[in-house]
């Protein structure tokens, strides 16, 4: 009789500058499923995680903003693809973390198209959003879009892949690099995206993934002092002031996005602008 | 100045009496220094020595008055935001920016110190590399920071390598000299060794890792076995020698990891910036970086300090 094959258990580590590293504080938390079976142990990602991954994503950042905007959209389809090829373990993970079949194939396409929606913005948000400005004196007087540089992200909790790729996409597709603390409560999906995004031609530092928990990292995503905007979803009121009191020491753009419908209303590329700086230029005429 | 005037003194070693270098050893060594934890005050108390022992650099080819303008301003103010900081310990150029360097420091207690002798490779005639080494001098260069001649080194021509040192030793005047090794051309620990008592014995007041155009450059390896030299030597002589590493020391942590190494190796009497220094370029800000979160529980970010 054949014995009885090992199965080989997949370890969820985060992802930090084009690396899946255990976290450095060496603690974890485990995930458990309805029935109170362990999933997984996941890294309780610490500050110093999150330190390391501002630092790469501050180093990427120049290198990524620089990239033609043709090439980043090609860069999101090419994630968006690989995610289509994986997509039955995708499914399988949601389900894993208490989704229906029927939900997790939903939010799995949601994702995918979410990706080729913000693949397609990257050439055309900038006609869209930038202007000619008419002014009283000789001069052409341009505003266009710049990324305003590092993003954190504290993703929404009840949505383990759409709600982090939905803030993820337009912060990329406008420039920005990225360090991402995923759902506490459905991780899975997140470590698994990061394995996507590690095969899709994403430099290493553009995304950074972390997994842990919101309250102990919070203020450390709003707080740094390297980073130039921070999104938040789905934050009490407590939460909103503590962002916005820690963000106003540099001055980092604070967004909420609370209660948002991530399957419809986030399909826009207003999501870009978020994370967008504007520069005017004055430029006389006739010289 | 010929060889022959070179005092008699000061005689080459027997250098096959230099200890060979346990590599396996060193890296164990190496490794325990780097698993120490220095937290809180002691880890402010670090990296406010280490700012003291910094000598802030700049040797490129695209060197201008301005930019050395700019790094002296730079070693006066590190960062007015936080009052009582230590100054580093030296600027370090070029010997035709040393003149400019003098003027931007002047009533400040900094010293400059300004590289010679054919930098960085050292591929010149004696008379060149002497004439390199007094023009710095003369223009006001308190520390000379002078590169071996690998190839003569490497070739086994020790006798004219130490000679060199003799001779730019005695052109230095009363200016410090410091010998660069360049331990990434070196190739061995065992060699790295063997340079470090040549030099020493030459009359080095500090002996120097590398130029920094090389990589290699400055390892905790090459830093031990240069120290344990150090250490052996004045056991001999009872004579202090300085040592610096330089080039790819751009973190705090590392810094603090040499200095543990410091510590531990030679102890007490070298934990000043007299007898250590960091040869860097972009260690002074992250130290300045780390110092700003000490105080404000914050991470810092490049964009709120000044560009050396």
């Amino acid at each position: 009789m054949a014995s009885k094959r090992i199965a080989v258990a997949k370890t969820y580590k985060i992802y930090i500058g084009g690396k899946f590293p255990r976290t450095e504080s060496g603690r974890y938390f485990t995930l458990e499923d309805k029935k109170g079976k362990v999933i997984a142990n996941m890294c309780r990602g610490s500050r110093k995680d999150f330190r390391n991954a501002v630092v790469a994503a501050r180093n990427a950042q120049t290198g990524w903003a620089k990239t033609s905007a043709y090439l980043r959209g090609q860069i999101l389809y090419r994630i968006a693809e690989m995610l289509e090829g994986r997509r039955e373990q995708f499914i399988a993970e949601l389900k894993l973390q208490g989704a229906t079949q029927r939900a997790a194939e939903t939010e799995v396409d949601l994702s995918i198209d979410r990706l080729i929606y913000f693949a397609g913005w990257t050439d055309k948000y900038q006609q869209i959003f930038s202007a000619v400005n008419p002014v009283s004196s000789s001069h052409f007087n341009f505003s266009v879009l710049e990324p305003t540089g590092v993003v954190s992200i504290l993703a929404p909790d009840d949505t383990s892949l759409l709600g982090l790729i939905a803030n993820v996409a337009p912060a990329i597709a406008g420039g920005n690099t990225c360090v991402v603390l995923a759902s506490e409560s459905k991780p899975l999906s997140a470590v698994s995206f990061a394995e996507v995004l590690h095969a899709s031609d994403v430099p290493g530092g553009v995304v950074n993934i972390l997994t842990g928990f919101r309250a102990e990292l919070t203020e450390h995503f709003a707080s740094h002092m390297d980073v130039n905007a921070v999104i938040y979803c789905d934050g009490s009121k407590a939460v909103a002031k503590t962002v916005q009191v820690l963000a106003a020491d540099n001055i980092k753009r604070v967004i909420a996005r609370n209660q948002v419908d991530w399957s419809g209303d986030a399909e826009n590329p207003y999501l870009i602008r978020d994370t967008q700086e504007v520069k005017t230029t004055w430029h006389p005429i006739g010289v | 100045m010929a060889l022959s005037a070179v005092k008699k003194s000061v005689r080459l070693p027997d250098l096959s009496n230099v200890p060979s270098v346990d590599e396996v050893g060193v890296d164990e060594r190496v490794a325990r220094f780097q698993s120490r934890s220095i937290k809180k005050s002691s880890k402010v108390e670090a990296l406010k020595l280490i700012l003291s022992m910094i000598d802030l650099t700049t040797l490129e080819g695209q060197d201008t008055p301005g930019k050395v303008r700019q790094l002296c301003q730079k070693a006066i103010h590190l960062h007015d935001a936080m009052p009582g900081l230590p100054h580093v310990a030296a600027v370090c150029v070029y010997p035709t920016m040393v003149s400019v360097a003098r003027k931007a420091l002047a009533g400040h207690d900094i010293n400059i110190a300004s590289v010679a002798t054919a930098f960085p490779s050292g591929m010149s005639t004696l008379q060149v590399k002497l004439d390199d080494t007094r023009m710095a001098v003369k223009a006001g260069a308190t520390e000379i920071d002078m590169v071996i001649s690998r190839g003569r080194f490497l070739a086994g021509d020790y006798r004219y390598v130490f000679d060199e040192i003799v001779a730019v030793k005695e052109a230095c005047g009363d200016a410090h000299l410091k010998v660069i090794l360049e331990t990434g051309e070196l190739g061995t620990l065992d060699q790295v060794r063997r340079a470090s008592v040549l030099a020493m014995h030459a009359g080095a007041d500090f002996i120097k890792t590398s130029t920094g155009k090389i990589q290699p450059a400055a390892t905790m390896q090459v830093t031990l076995t240069m120290l344990q030299a150090i250490r052996d030597f004045y056991r001999d002589t009872g004579k202090m020698i300085g040592m610096k590493p330089a080039g790819g020391i751009s973190t705090s942590k590392l810094a603090i990891h040499y200095l543990v190494m410091l510590h531990e190796t030679l102890g007490n009497a070298w934990m000043t910036p007299e007898w250590f220094r960091f040869g860097a370029s972009s260690l002074a800000n992250d130290v300045l970086m780390q110092l700003m979160k000490q105080s404000t529980g914050v991470y810092q970010s490049a964009d709120y300090f000044s560009k050396d």
